[in-house]
């Protein structure tokens, strides 16, 4: 191969190699502020000063009692907890159907300085394990009401 | 019974695999044909196998026959007999022996229509393809054997996940997700033949240039299945999520990608030989780890359903490919010097490089996002998932990079194009843009990335349509034919090139259906008692609530609300979303209602209700152009039927007839 050709190729390569290391760069400073810790209330309160406005993702269960829903101004109020810490979470639209007392949920969002979360995202904790409910409770008792006579 | 035959049908095709890669291996070793002809014919008897095996899983999940592991893990009497067939690839299980199935059939088939071709190539595919089936089917005796024994045999079993049960596009995604990631094994197979028998020229792209093609199409279908599955049944309005799962088909189907234009130019130039290898070899590798990354349970994920060592099974096996990969071609890389040389920085093949770069850093990016929540686990032990703000920041950019190449590509000539042909040929795709551009920014636009992708659109719109306009009127002129006949003569004249050009006018429409929906997307929350109506956002159309019915059905309990979709006075039609309660789970599944236009999406979910009826909460999104979005799927289908239709015959003789062990095929150098 002739020198001249070499020192083209060669040049090409380290154009690659510093677009290569360029969008590396980004990439590496992208997902650093793009990462969303999954944590317990306990977790996000020890974090301290650094619990406060970063993205969290809060794991838990709605401590029971603790429901405040405003339906027609679609506010929800509810404190979850871990067993030990609870935070007070707040979010506005409509909660999904299964959400109750001491159901396991996620939420989505930050935590304010005034001490709230404030949730984006409201998420049930799904189980893909087969749980017959409890006599009496099987949507088709609890909503048998609503059976129409012609069957749609 | 059942047991037994599903059992030993796949314990004889692993022994059949195992004996046919040796078979096939020393008969090319010891120039034996006959040695090699008994290994092809253990890969068509394997397709017999793997059908016999998938026929009788069938029959025993319709039959209820629970004494079969699998189908006392996914079946249920109260299961519809549809969802009961279909839950064949509902499970871990059932799945791999579905692709099981999948995968003897495309080796049969590739190694039936090429069996007669001279050298050495084929034998060497031969026994790649089948130790690729070797892993599968040890997978299905091992670590996932659906045709376990169950005792005592339980009366009735749970039925599928109630989210794979919910909705008929569930028959249609598993299926073409895996004609797309198992198509890849072909061309893959016929590349590390390429380098195990020196055959180096271009016959492995020529070979499998259908098999990729086809693959690819698969695939694509899939993804946009997997899109309208997700809209249809999750509820929250949207089809990606940047879920772990969704990137893992996603990153096979980039870097195919890829390899379907880099292959163009090492057909037409001889140059990136190596880079077309690597592609292959990679997209192969990926196809593998979306399976690890689906089937292992190791990351949380809708697709997720599986847990336990047969992560290890992939992890290990993705070890040997890549490494078995790197071997075989460094040992091939003094021999895989370029031919050709970039003569023109304004041609076709530098598009061609620019569209491989900006893949490639694409599924660096999805990769990186995927697996650094797993690294960072097990490494720092913290639990973190990465945000789709970082994939969007990151590939969005890259989007846009691609539509705008997309309309380079074709405009430019092969080699090198003079400042002439540049500006006759991106003149009119340029005034488009610059007019989209302007006519978007003064309608109130202001995302800068949704104004460059409309504007990128239009570019590669007109400058891929032009192709055909130019080619027709030439035809019109030269010939005297009509519109309608030259059109279809210049198609049928160049099937692949034009095909091509349909399927970018596919990804047009799906990129400016993707851009248009989520930068206007606009949601609204509302409680609603029966006969009050409520402005869907954008405040053109109303929507009512009229009642609230249940509806018993045997596997599940159904609670739908009747919602009016409103014009002014006017009714347009009635939206029912539910929630859908299965037996089998405690959580409901949401099914929203969505009235899809050209223009607009209505999309309505029910969130929560009161159970006497007096009020429902309705979640009330509207997306523009999401319906362009399917289309474009479909005409990315057509694009592909269009490219792979049989050209017809000009050369009779293609097959040449002699023994398949003339010359060992030595590595032939460049041209």
């Amino acid at each position: 191969m002739k020198p001249v050709r070499l020192g083209r190729r060669f040049g090409l390569i380290a154009g690659a190699v510093v677009i290569l290391c360029g969008f590396g760069y980004l990439l590496y400073g992208g997902i650093g502020e793009n990462l969303v810790y999954f944590l317990t209330p306990a977790e996000l309160l020890e974090r301290g000063e650094k619990a406060y406005d970063v993205p969290v993702r809060l794991g838990g269960q709605v401590e029971p009692g603790t429901v405040v829903w405003d339906a027609d101004a679609l506010d929800l109020r509810f404190k979850l907890t871990d067993g030990g810490t609870s935070i007070t979470v707040h979010s506005r639209g409509a909660p999904p159907q299964m959400f109750r007392d001491g159901i396991g949920v996620v939420v989505e969002g930050r935590l304010t300085r005034a001490g709230v979360f404030e949730s984006t995202n409201l998420m049930v904790k799904h189980s893909n394990e087969y749980r017959a409910p409890p006599e009496g409770h099987a949507p088709a008792e609890m909503y048998k009401s609503l059976i129409r006579e012609d069957n749609r | 019974m059942i047991q037994t035959i599903g059992f030993g049908t796949i314990a004889v095709a692993l022994a059949l695999s195992v004996y046919g890669i040796f078979a096939a291996i020393i008969g090319v070793r010891l120039r034996r044909p006959e040695f090699v002809r008994s290994a092809e014919a253990a890969a068509y008897t394997n397709f017999g196998l793997l059908t016999v095996a998938n026929l009788a899983m069938i029959y025993a999940l319709v039959t209820h026959d629970f004494s079969v592991s699998y189908v006392a893990q996914v079946g249920s009497r109260s299961t519809p007999l549809f969802y009961t067939i279909i839950s064949l690839w509902s499970a871990l299980e059932g799945s791999i022996l579905f692709w099981g199935w999948v995968l003897a059939t495309y080796s049969a088939l590739a190694i039936y229509l090429n069996r007669d071709r001279p050298g050495t190539l084929v034998p060497y595919s031969l026994a790649v393809i089948l130790g690729v089936g070797a892993f599968f089917y040890l997978l299905l005796i091992g670590p996932a054997n659906p045709f376990g024994r169950v005792w005592p045999v339980p009366l009735d079993g749970p039925g599928p996940n109630p989210l794979l049960q919910n909705h008929p596009l569930m028959a249609v995604h598993p299926p073409l997700l895996y004609l797309g990631y198992v198509g890849m094994t072909v061309p893959f197979a016929f590349a590390a033949g390429a380098l195990l028998s020196g055959q180096l020229d271009d016959t492995w792209v020529r070979l499998t240039r259908r098999w990729t093609v086809t693959a690819w199409t698969f695939l694509t279908l899939a993804i946009v299945a997997g899109m309208w599955w997700s809209y249809e049944v999750l509820g929250w309005g949207g089809y990606w999520a940047w879920d772990p799962v969704e990137n893992a088909s996603f990153m096979p189907w980039l870097t195919a990608t890829a390899f379907l234009h880099s292959a163009m130019v090492q057909e037409r130039r001889g140059m990136l030989r190596v880079w077309n290898l690597s592609l292959i070899v990679a997209t192969f590798a990926l196809t593998i780890l979306g399976t690890f990354l689906t089937r292992s349970g190791i990351v949380a994920s809708v697709h997720a359903f599986a847990e336990g060592e047969i992560g290890y099974y992939f992890l290990g096996f993705i070890a040997v490919v890549l490494v078995f990969s790197l071997v075989i071609l460094a040992g091939r890389s003094s021999e895989l010097r370029t031919a050709g040389s970039l003569d023109g920085v304004a041609s076709r093949e530098t598009v061609f490089l620019f569209n491989n770069l900006v893949l490639t850093a694409f599924t660096f990016t999805v990769l990186l996002g995927t697996l650094y929540p797993l690294v960072a686990e097990a490494v720092r032990g913290v639990k973190v998932s990465v945000g789709a703000p970082f994939f969007n920041r990151m590939t969005i950019p890259l989007c846009v990079t691609l539509l705008f190449l997309m309309g380079v590509g074709p405009a430019l000539p092969w080699r090198a194009a003079s400042s002439e042909v540049l500006r006759r040929q991106l003149i009119p795709p340029v005034a488009a843009a610059v007019l989209v551009a302007i006519v978007s920014v003064a309608l109130g636009l202001r995302e800068p990335y949704t104004v460059l992708a409309f504007a990128f659109g239009a570019f590669a719109l007109v400058a891929n349509l032009r192709e055909y306009g130019v080619g027709v009127r030439a035809r019109m002129r030269a010939h005297g034919e009509g519109v309608l006949v030259a059109l279809g003569r210049l198609i049928a004249a160049n099937r692949r090139r034009y095909g091509g050009y349909i399927a970018h006018l596919g990804v047009i429409s799906m990129a400016v259906g993707i851009a248009a929906s989520s930068t206007f997307r606009q949601e609204l929350d509302a409680t609603l008692r029966p006969g009050e109506v409520v402005m869907a956002p954008g405040g053109r159309l109303g929507i009512r609530f009229d009642e609230l019915w249940g509806k018993d059905e045997p596997q599940r309990f159904v609670v739908g609300a009747n919602v009016q979709v409103l014009k002014g006075e006017k009714e347009l039609g009635v939206l029912k979303p539910r929630l859908n309660f299965y037996r089998n789970n405690d959580q409901p599944i949401t099914t929203p209602a969505v009235r899809s236009r050209p223009n607009l999406d209505i999309y309505i979910n029910l969130m929560a209700f009161e159970r006497d009826g007096s009020s429902v909460t309705l979640r009330i999104l509207t997306e523009p152009l999401v319906f362009w979005i399917w289309l474009g799927g479909g005409i990315i289908g057509l694009g592909a039927v269009v490219a792979l239709w049989p050209q017809r015959r000009r050369r009779t003789a293609q097959r040449v007839p002699g023994p398949t062990m003339a010359a060992a095929g030595t590595g032939e150098g460049g041209r």
